[in-house]
């Protein structure tokens, strides 16, 4: 009797739960329900697609990778400065020159920070920019082809990291030189750094219909690290604002001598008056030489041009152009909210976050409230352009962004945790932790005048066991939250490929109608490129051999060839006849000191072969293009190098 | 024991409860359901994906043509359109309405019922190669293996090309492949 008490007991409780269990509804659950609703949150089910598309910068991969969100899925990697035997991607001869720069053929980079064109402050989905860190580049990544289209090398900067962010409708696209160097570069003691290096910063203008970038002008500053940036919006468009740190002009153990001033400063600069004044005649022209370097989507090849010329312009020549506002603690990040009425400066070692307010900054300027200068450069006075603090209770703030509706969201890499706060009032509003040491945060249009504040994703420096272990390299983690209520709801975690460094995301609607499925035959004006498999030829220029291959499932075009001997140099230039959507070829040829190619649909693309034994050697399709795939090979009759035969070549004979 | 039963009974009548409490509930509609996975729509798949600017398939080839509206209908009924537009390569022989129209009356309204879907299904991948030959180059061949894994004969006569008895009338590259128009509906060999 008394067991079944008990017995009823559990069924009336159990009860009692299905009731709150079915009244939960409305996406607020706090109780054990929450898992299984951050799960359908983040669920797109077979044959659904992601609502936006998300690009992570791939750090020391030098790659671009593309995600959807909410699900964490990795679309795509886009090779940027890195080669990519994947595709090609900087082995093939038509992508070479992408890489080229002052100090030769530079297979690598560490790309940074990805941002999306805008138009009027708002994301229009025509291009991305991404920086090379290491060896000073800025390139620009097409997102109707998801290709490298252009990439121009920057001058008189060094570790090229408060870049790559473009002015509100893409006028200028702009780097920063995290180390100051002589400039023009010299021999000189390094001991004489203070006062001598100088910090380089570099506005490439953006031509409207392609995207074309061309260096305007830099503004030579004092030599302070230059760390990040963004540009004005809305009423403070027309400026650009960099964080410095190292004011203390340090060239050692910077760990120690770069925190020695309370407070560095984030530089204001008025690049509308500094375009008007280079527009009149003013500035420099001084040596350089750099690299730029374009890719012809209808010739389906780069071609790099070197520079010798850049204009640079003394910031004390332009007065009024640029004012140092003090910011405490060596600030990284340096975000302006949608409205470009709050800069907001990370100081990475404080507690606390320092938002300066531009009217007021406008005011001090008008009423003159200097606090001494640096270098001629007015310091405005700390109190005139505060707006707030926010106490946060975290500790190493690093990067902001927005989410449209008043609130701002801050990484903070000691505490591990991203604070939202208030805009306004300073107020924290809610924290939630990270998983570990996260970096920059994205917000899907979160650095522009549009946010699209539904979901915030947090990129993390540290991983430990937040996956399945895979040796002592892991990738980094992410974690994606939920941020349409009050509180912010952690949904997911998903591996990263190389090192995040900051993203941008954007509605899939914007993106999805351009995204091209195929190049077009009759618009390929590859000067090796043939419009059908009937034009498939070889033809001997002494040493130089060219094949003008054709790919269509399931052969090639001419696939036994004959009279190529060793000595020669061997250029297959491989076109892809299919006119289908995601039905690449590749082309793989057995010694070929290089990758594959991987050519798309209508494009033409070249590998080179330097053929060094006699003998009669394959290459076949790396793509498993169709059922025939298998079938799809050829072979190469390889001569001495003294033998009289002639070319010959055919298929189905 | 009688608890125990009396505990089982109890958890019954829980779970139902819990059903009924649930109904209507739309999260309640979407729990996964360890055995049933997703379901997938007839309408799923390549052959309906929107594509402007790929070069036609093979379907999308035969679906604008005049004279193979009774073949179109026929692949529709067999559940057919994601193979046509497959990766292939594909060679199909696309006969005419005339060819169909030349079968014994009633043939053509048999096989589009759904009863007699899976014999339709075989004399269309009759009609299917996986290959992708012009018809100069098929003269090389003396039999072609088809989809449904019998083989048709070739015949060369002149400077015609008779695949199972059916002559090729013209021919009409697709991006996967391509369509011999063919006079005659080709009929598998009974085995």
């Amino acid at each position: 009797m008394k067991r079944l008490t008990l017995q009823i007991g559990i069924a009336l409780s159990g009860i009692a739960l299905l009731f709150s269990g079915c009244n939960q509804g409305g996406g607020s659950a706090t109780n054990g329900a929450l898992s299984s609703s951050a799960a359908e949150k983040v669920y797109v089910a077979p044959g659904e697609q992601d609502a936006y598309y998300a690009f992570l910068s791939g750090g020391y991969s030098g790659n671009l990778t593309v995600y959807g969100l909410p699900s964490g899925r990795m679309f795509k990697e886009i090779p940027v400065f890195s080669q990519f035997p994947t595709s090609g991607y900087g082995y093939s001869e038509e992508t070479k020159p992408l890489l080229n720069t002052s100090h030769g053929f530079i297979p690598w980079d560490d790309l940074h920070h990805p941002d999306i064109s805008q138009t009027n402050g708002e994301l229009d989905g025509r291009w991305i920019f991404v920086n090379g860190n290491n060896t000073p580049r800025i390139a620009r990544v097409s997102l109707s082809t998801f290709e490298t289209e252009e990439i121009i090398e920057v001058p008189n900067s060094a570790g090229n990291h408060s870049s790559s962010f473009i002015t509100e409708n893409t006028e200028y696209v702009v780097a920063g030189t995290r180390f100051s160097v002589p400039v023009p570069q010299r021999d000189m003691p390094i001991s004489e750094y203070k006062g001598n290096f100088k910090g380089a910063l570099t506005f490439i203008a953006v031509e409207p219909e392609h995207g074309h970038m061309d260096i305007k002008f830099q503004v030579i500053m004092p030599g302070f690290n230059y760390d990040l940036s963004h540009p004005g919006r809305g009423k403070s468009h027309g400026w650009f604002f960099f964080s410095t740190y190292n004011t203390e002009e340090a060239s050692t153990l910077l760990e120690v001598n770069a925190s020695q001033n309370d407070k560095d400063f984030i530089a204001a600069i008025n690049w509308q008056k500094i375009e008007e004044y280079v527009n009149n005649g003013g500035g420099t022209k001084v040596p350089a030489n750099y690299a730029h370097n374009i890719y012809d989507e209808s010739r389906h090849m780069a071609t790099s041009t070197m520079k010798n010329e850049v204009l640079t312009v003394d910031p004390t020549d332009v007065p009024g152009a640029v004012y140092l506002l003090p910011t405490p603690k060596s600030p990284h990040g340096c975000d302006v909210d949608p409205s470009g009425q709050y800069i907001i400066g990370s100081g990475k070692l404080s507690a606390d976050i320092t938002v300066h307010s531009f009217d007021k900054m406008l005011a001090a300027i008008e009423g003159k409230q200097f606090d001494g200068e640096a270098y001629g450069i007015p310091i405005l006075k700390f109190d005139e352009v505060l707006a707030g603090v926010v106490k946060s209770g975290g500790l190493g703030p690093l990067h902001t962004e927005f989410d449209g509706n008043g609130n701002a969201y801050t990484t903070f890499f000691i505490s591990s945790e991203v604070v939202k706060w208030q805009l306004g009032t300073w107020e924290v509003i809610d924290r939630k932790p990270t998983f570990y040491s996260v970096g920059h945060l994205m917000i899907p249009g979160g650095n522009s005048r549009k946010p699209f504040g539904k979901y915030v994703v947090a990129m993390n420096k540290i991983t430990k066991d937040r996956y399945l272990p895979t040796g002592p390299e892991m990738e980094h983690s992410a974690q994606i939250y939920d941020i349409s209520g009050e509180k912010m709801e952690l949904l997911y975690d998903f591996p990263t490929h190389g090192e995040p460094h900051y993203a941008a995301g954007c509605p899939a609607e914007l993106l999805k109608p351009n995204s091209k499925k195929i190049y077009r035959l009759d618009e390929n004006n590859h000067p090796y490129g043939i419009k059908s498999p009937a034009e498939a030829r070889v033809e001997r220029d002494g040493k130089d051999v060219h094949i003008y291959l054709s790919t269509i499932r399931s052969h090639f075009t001419p696939d036994n060839i004959e009279g190529v001997k060793v000595g020669d140099r061997v250029y297959f230039h491989v076109t892809n006849h299919e006119q289908d959507f995601d039905v690449p070829h590749g082309f793989a040829h057995i010694g070929a000191n290089t990758s594959e190619i991987l050519v798309m649909p209508g494009q033409t693309k070249t590998i080179v072969w330097e053929p060094k034994q006699v003998g009669v050697w394959p290459f076949y399709c790396t793509d498993f293009c169709s059922a025939l795939h298998q079938e799809m090979q050829g072979y190469i009759r390889v001569s001495p190098a003294g033998s009289n035969m002639e070319l010959a070549w055919s298929m189905g004979e | 024991m009688k608890a125990i039963k009396l505990s089982n009974i109890s958890s019954v009548l829980l779970a139902g409860l819990l059903m009924l409490g649930c109904k209507g509930d739309p999260k309640e509609a979407t729990t996964p359901d360890a055995s049933a996975g997703i379901e997938v729509s007839k309408e799923q798949g390549q052959a309906f994906i929107e594509d402007d600017g790929s070069a036609p398939n093979i379907l999308n080839v035969a679906v604008k043509s005049p004279d193979h509206t009774t073949l179109v209908a026929a692949v529709q009924a067999a559940d057919l359109e994601n193979a046509l537009v497959n990766a292939g390569p594909l060679m199909v022989f696309a006969p005419t309405n005339a060819a169909f129209d030349a079968l014994p009356a009633g043939t053509v309204e048999d096989l589009l019922k759904p009863e007699n879907k899976d014999a339709l299904a075989n004399i269309l991948k009759f009609h299917v190669t996986p290959g992708n030959y012009d018809k100069e180059f098929l003269k090389k061949f003396k039999k072609l293996g088809q989809a449904n894994d019998q083989s048709v004969p070739i015949e060369v006569r002149g400077d015609d090309v008779y695949v199972g008895g059916a002559k090729i009338i013209a021919s009409v590259p697709a991006s996967n492949g391509i369509i011999h128009v063919v006079d005659k509906v080709m009929l598998p060999p009974q085995e």
